[in-house]
């Protein structure tokens, strides 16, 4: 469970967004995209298109060319993966083949789109229904969510429960805004909110789900809108993995010098530590991001 | 013997205690009921394994008692209607109708009274993690309720252990967590408190344990207080006096 906090005005959170279900497709997984701002039908036409292997070898190049002229002590040179921890690699030529590159000025085609299946939970659509469920004592947008995608982990068979399925696959679950007001929580906007405990059990049941089917799942949160911080340690004692994203748009750092190159930094609060007494902890810990014309890049 | 251990992370993840005492236990002979609300019973499993313990075999001689919350809530939520009523779920209150965790203590305690079958060494209760409850709409007045019955039937009437992991934040806004946290402090034989390093991340020394031992409940002696730094590594954690580490000498 990828827990990422979005900067200010949501814009890298939603591009990181935009990676992971882009990554979902090109990989063959199946998606299901919920959110209650866009309609998933239309963030799914803004996907990045996948890089080719060549023309991703010249991009890089260029890049390390600038970086090199540049002086920097120590410069490490990643490109984001999502899923997994960012992989550190101390030569910009020699990238590794774990995942895919993107273009972010382009937008994925259609065909490569429509060519892994893919679920769609649009909050005000799904409103008209009744739900039928036992006292949940939750948010009722939060338990429509857990509703649908307990439905497709089961009709799917991502928990195993179908010994036929000749192959097994990934479900990716990405879920945008989460907390927002839009979801008909105030959490995000009030410091004693009305129900502080949905939230909280929301990521509960939904980690329960992650944790017996093939399932991964990113949610973004405007947690900079929160006022109750108590919610937010809570949360990440819920989460497997919690980033947050800090965007130098609007603060004074934008006119630092230090990081005159970025847009802003990213902060890893918290890690996996799953099957195992140790956690894949990096070297660096001060990781900054920045969006060129083609590439969103970590270092 | 009944005795109350509160294992306590500030900073950092204290889980590599829990997954330690769930070893030490089972290979003491133990009968050892496991509450474990955050995490699968594979992941445990799988460390167990490293450890040298299988859960999976403690499980079928009838030694471990494993509660798996995630599970537990799942069948609560998305199970059949017609799931019979007098075996009620030992998370009833995410049910809402009462915010006691009464159904949780009965589990509890059905779990660790002597049954007649197989001859274990005293009973524990181990339990990952009490925090995780309050995040479920339990009260703390209702958390602490729950651990003050299990200690009862526990510690004093079986003359068993408890072993309950906590999480603390310094400078917490979370108030319930901290009055939960701040009241078993009072109540605990012995604390363990694994903290972050101060002076920030390192990779040679993961953190430090502060291991808290009350002396006395009644008369006014000192605690004892022994500090320890220690490095976790994939099958073992290793102790050291502060300053001590191997990378440093």
């Amino acid at each position: 469970l990828v827990f990422t906090e979005e900067d200010k005005y949501g814009l890298y959170s939603n591009l990181l967004f935009k990676y992971f279900l882009a990554e979902g497709i090109v990989c063959g997984h199946e998606l299901f995209v919920a959110s209650a701002k866009e309609h998933p039908d239309n963030i799914l036409k803004e996907l990045p298109a996948p890089l080719l292997d060549d023309t991703y070898g010249k991009e890089l190049g260029d890049e390390a060319a600038a970086v090199k002229s540049e002086d920097f002590q120590d410069s490490m040179k990643i490109a984001w993966r999502y899923q997994n921890l960012p992989k550190m690699e101390t030569s910009p030529t020699t990238y590794t083949k774990f995942g895919h590159y993107y273009d972010v000025s382009k937008k994925m085609s259609p065909e490569l789109c429509q060519s892994v299946k893919w679920h769609s939970f649009y909050l005000h659509e799904e409103l008209s229904s009744e739900p039928k469920m036992k006292t949940w004592n939750m948010n009722s947008g939060y338990a429509k969510l857990l509703q649908s995608i307990q439905k497709v982990i089961s009709e799917e068979g991502f928990d195993g429960s179908d010994p036929q399925k000749k192959q097994r696959n990934v479900l990716r679950i990405g879920i945008q805004s989460l907390g927002s007001v839009l979801w008909g929580d105030d959490v995000c906007c009030s410091d004693t909110p009305e129900d502080p405990h949905s939230l909280t059990k929301f990521l509960y049941v939904l980690r329960g789900l992650l944790r017996k089917s093939l399932s991964a799942c990113i949610i973004t949160v405007p947690t900079h809108l929160m006022q109750n911080k108590a919610i937010m340690e809570r949360v990440t004692n819920l989460s497997d993995m919690v980033v947050g994203l800090e965007s130098f748009i609007g603060s004074e750092r934008e006119t630092n010098p230090l990081y005159k190159d970025y847009h802003g930094l990213v902060h890893v609060h918290q890690i996996p530590r799953l099957n195992s007494l140790m956690c894949d902890v990096s070297d660096t810990k001060d990781l900054a991001f920045r969006l060129k014309r083609k590439l969103f890049t970590i270092e | 013997q009944g005795k109350f251990t509160l294992l306590r992370d500030t900073r950092t993840d204290g889980s590599f205690l829990v997954h330690h005492f769930l070893s030490f236990y089972l290979r003491a002979g133990c009968k050892v009921c496991f509450v474990a609300l955050l995490q699968s019973f594979s992941h445990y499993n799988i460390v167990a394994q490293k450890l040298g313990v299988s859960l999976t075999a403690a499980k079928e001689r009838g030694q471990l008692v494993f509660l798996e919350g995630l599970k537990s809530c799942l069948d609560l939520l998305f199970g059949e209607e017609e799931q019979q009523p007098e075996q009620p779920s030992p998370l009833q209150f995410l049910s809402g109708s009462s915010g006691d965790l009464r159904a949780l203590f009965e589990f509890v305690r059905a779990s660790l009274s002597p049954s007649g079958q197989g001859s274990w060494k005293g009973p524990v209760l181990l339990l990952d993690d009490l925090s995780v409850l309050l995040s479920l709409g339990a009260s703390p007045v209702a958390v602490l309720d729950f651990i003050h019955y299990c200690r009862v039937v526990v510690c004093y009437q079986l003359k068993g252990n408890i072993v309950v992991l906590v999480h603390s934040n310094e400078d917490s806004e979370d108030e319930e967590n901290e009055l939960v946290v701040n009241s078993l402090c009072h109540h605990s034989d012995l604390i363990l408190w694994a903290e972050g390093l101060a002076t920030g991340f390192c990779k040679d020394v993961h953190g430090q344990i502060k291991i808290i031992k009350r002396l006395s409940l009644w008369q006014a002696e000192q605690d004892l207080v022994q500090i320890y730094q220690y490095k976790i590594q994939d099958r073992n954690v290793t102790f050291f006096a502060p300053g001590l580490s191997a990378a440093v000498l």
